[in-house]
């Protein structure tokens, strides 16, 4: 009896430490103002890539133009 | 210019969720971490993925009753980027299951369900390829389109719906629309399923466009 009401207790205890354990967020990251820098690394590499489509875009409507004159 | 408006609101879209996806307050959630911020991506990719099988069954159901050759390549086309946006998906989804469940792939029905989906597409592409006729090919295609997107439906957004589930919104497992009780990730998010459901309808219709000019070349 005495056992099984110590790992009661014992679970509970550990149920509110894990509620009360702050959950780990990069807000280190963030309050040194590191994250900008991945914000403009993918910023970087999205608007790249947007700019490659629009280029593929382009090439194709050309393309599309040559041939009806033909 | 003015046909293309939709192209730029997607640029718009698509640098607002990158900028905003990592600078805004997300959810403090024990395991997810700052994890929680791949909503804005890994979602979006299935988002976009049954945006085009949408757009591929319609052009098949068009291709069945019209004949036309031309929605035959759409509805092709629409399978091809959409099996592209899905590879994505299951990609992005191991490695984030990798950090969060401790695995690259367990035997989940969501993941299963999605793995199946792909299979599924993979043969259609395969199934219209193996065909040489024309006419044939876009009617044997478009019928077995018909069953494919069923089948997604079923094994996407049904049966995981049913079971137990370890991927969120699945098997009484909350989706993340019950944490952002504050709204500030759905200021994010439905931007960013709008922006990459753009995206896709665009690679596709370079993709057609590119397909028919090698048509018309090759006459």
């Amino acid at each position: 009896m005495k056992t099984f009401l110590l790992s009661f207790f014992q679970i509970l205890v550990s149920c509110i430490c894990f509620a009360q354990e702050p959950v780990e967020m990069a807000d280190h990251l963030r309050a040194s103002g590191k994250i900008y820098v991945v914000v403009a690394v993918l910023l970087t590499i999205l608007i790249g890539i947007l700019l490659l489509l629009i280029l593929i875009d382009r090439k194709v409507s050309n393309l599309e133009k040559k041939l009806k004159q033909k | 210019m003015k046909k293309n408006w939709w192209k730029i609101i997607c640029v718009i879209f698509l640098l607002y969720t990158v900028v905003a996806g990592f600078l805004i307050d997300v959810p403090h959630l024990p395991i997810l971490h700052e994890t929680i911020r791949n909503q804005f991506f890994h979602v979006c990719m299935w988002f976009a993925m049954m945006i085009l099988f949408t757009v591929s069954i319609l052009y098949s159901i068009l291709h069945l009753s019209s004949g036309k050759q031309e929605f035959d390549l759409i509805a092709s086309e629409a399978t091809n980027t959409g099996i592209f946006f899905g590879t994505l998906g299951l990609i992005t989804g191991s490695i984030w299951a990798r950090f969060t469940w401790g695995t690259w792939w367990t035997n989940d029905v969501k993941l299963n369900g999605a793995a199946i989906t792909m299979l599924t597409y993979f043969a259609y592409t395969v199934l219209r390829n193996a065909i040489t006729d024309d006419q044939k090919r876009g009617k044997v295609a478009a019928v077995y389109n018909i069953f494919a997107y069923v089948m997604m439906f079923v094994f996407i957004l049904i049966y995981p719906r049913l079971s137990d589930s370890l991927h969120p919104g699945n098997g009484g497992n909350p989706g993340f629309s019950k944490y952002d009780l504050d709204n500030t990730m759905r200021m994010v998010f439905y931007p960013a399923v709008i922006g990459w459901s753009l995206l896709g309808i665009w690679i596709m219709t370079l993709r057609i466009r590119i397909q028919k000019l090698k048509t018309q070349s090759e006459l």
